[in-house]
């Protein structure tokens, strides 16, 4: 038998470690999917004290509630629901369909399959990784039919090497995105990700943007964990390096040619 | 360490998820190296930035008006 416990204070540590303020912290806290999740098996079904410290410990996903609730009939913890996500679903169906109505739609279909297939979802999977999992195909399947029936799929276009070896090594400005205003910026971001190859894109978008962890961003897009890991480094890498032309220093020295990684 | 390998293990630095065996070889190899440096502050850069900002947002006044729509037909049973 297992329990799930969700560990926040752990989380805003790592947080700080990183550089993240207290606003940033806010904003993770507040959004379940950037908690961390680990399970374990109670030590001994006979111990009575031990399981019931644990189950103090542990903390039902709210989520769980709220799909019990409509699976009673209450269509207002629905509402709940999909308020609580829309957003983020609006935003993966953006990266992935790189088209505003094709997004809208997207959430839409997403969120009324979730809601036709409620019975399908297992208590002990997480709402939100489920939910994903039906966005991303909606996806998928949008991209299609726009690609008149061709075969469209996250494995797509991987061949480029383009970025797996860091080749800009000047460093940045500080807080560079200063140096633009929030359209520009929005506009370098949005172009920027959108020069990835499909594959990288949404497993960034997914595990970077969203906040997954690496073992539901595989299990939401049918990935092996290590298929995971290769795609985000490189997604990451590449999309540090197209950066790097509007963030780096502009008055720094160009890195001679000779000077790269060893 | 060679930057090659210190690329490799870029991820599990940046996400804190090193093995404690070669944090301190990973950290030598960091101080020594200006561009691994580089290369480790930008990546975690790039992905504090893209988590600042929203570069999808749904106006409210777009999302209102899809959430409508769900509901109504959630309540027509779809």
């Amino acid at each position: 038998m297992q329990r799930s416990v969700w560990l926040s204070a752990g989380l805003s540590i790592t947080l700080l470690f990183w550089g993240f303020g207290s606003d940033q912290i806010r904003r993770a806290m507040a959004s379940p999917q950037h908690r961390t999740r680990i399970s374990r098996e109670f030590p001994h079904p006979t111990d009575m004290s031990t399981i019931q410290s644990i189950a103090e410990e542990d903390e039902q996903h709210p989520d769980v509630a709220l799909v019990e609730r409509v699976r009673g009939g209450d269509v207002s913890a629905y509402d709940e629901l999909v308020r609580k996500y829309e957003r983020q679903i609006f935003r993966i169906a953006q990266h992935i369909t790189q088209n505003r109505e094709d997004a809208e739609d997207v959430m839409q279909d997403a969120f009324l399959k979730a809601y036709e297939k409620l019975d399908q979802f297992q208590g002990n999977a997480k709402f939100y990784t489920w939910l994903v999992r039906i966005a991303v195909n909606e996806s998928l399947m949008r991209l299609r039919k726009r690609r008149t029936g061709k075969m469209v799929s996250i494995d797509e276009d991987l061949e480029t090497e383009e970025g797996s070896v860091p080749r800009d090594l000047a460093d940045w400005a500080p807080d560079p995105e200063q140096n633009y205003n929030q359209s520009e910026l929005a506009e370098i971001l949005r172009k920027t990700i959108q020069g990835l190859p499909q594959g990288f894109r949404v497993v960034f978008a997914l595990r970077d943007v969203e906040g997954l962890s690496t073992e539901e961003t595989a299990e939401t897009l049918g990935l092996s964990v290590p298929a995971v890991k290769s795609r985000l480094l490189r997604a990451r890498l590449q999309l540090r390096e197209r950066l790097s032309r509007y963030f780096k220093k502009k008055t720094g020295q160009a890195v001679p040619q000779e000077a790269g990684l060893n | 360490m060679t930057c090659t390998e210190f690329i490799a293990l870029l991820d599990d630095l940046i996400d804190n998820s090193v093995a404690s065996s070669i944090r301190t070889e990973i950290e030598t190899h960091m101080h020594e190296c200006e561009h691994c440096e580089v290369v480790f502050n930008t990546t975690r850069k790039t992905i504090e930035i893209y988590r600042a900002h929203d570069i999808y947002e749904l106006p409210n006044d777009l999302r209102e008006r899809l959430h409508s729509a769900i509901m109504s037909r959630c309540k027509n049973g779809c």
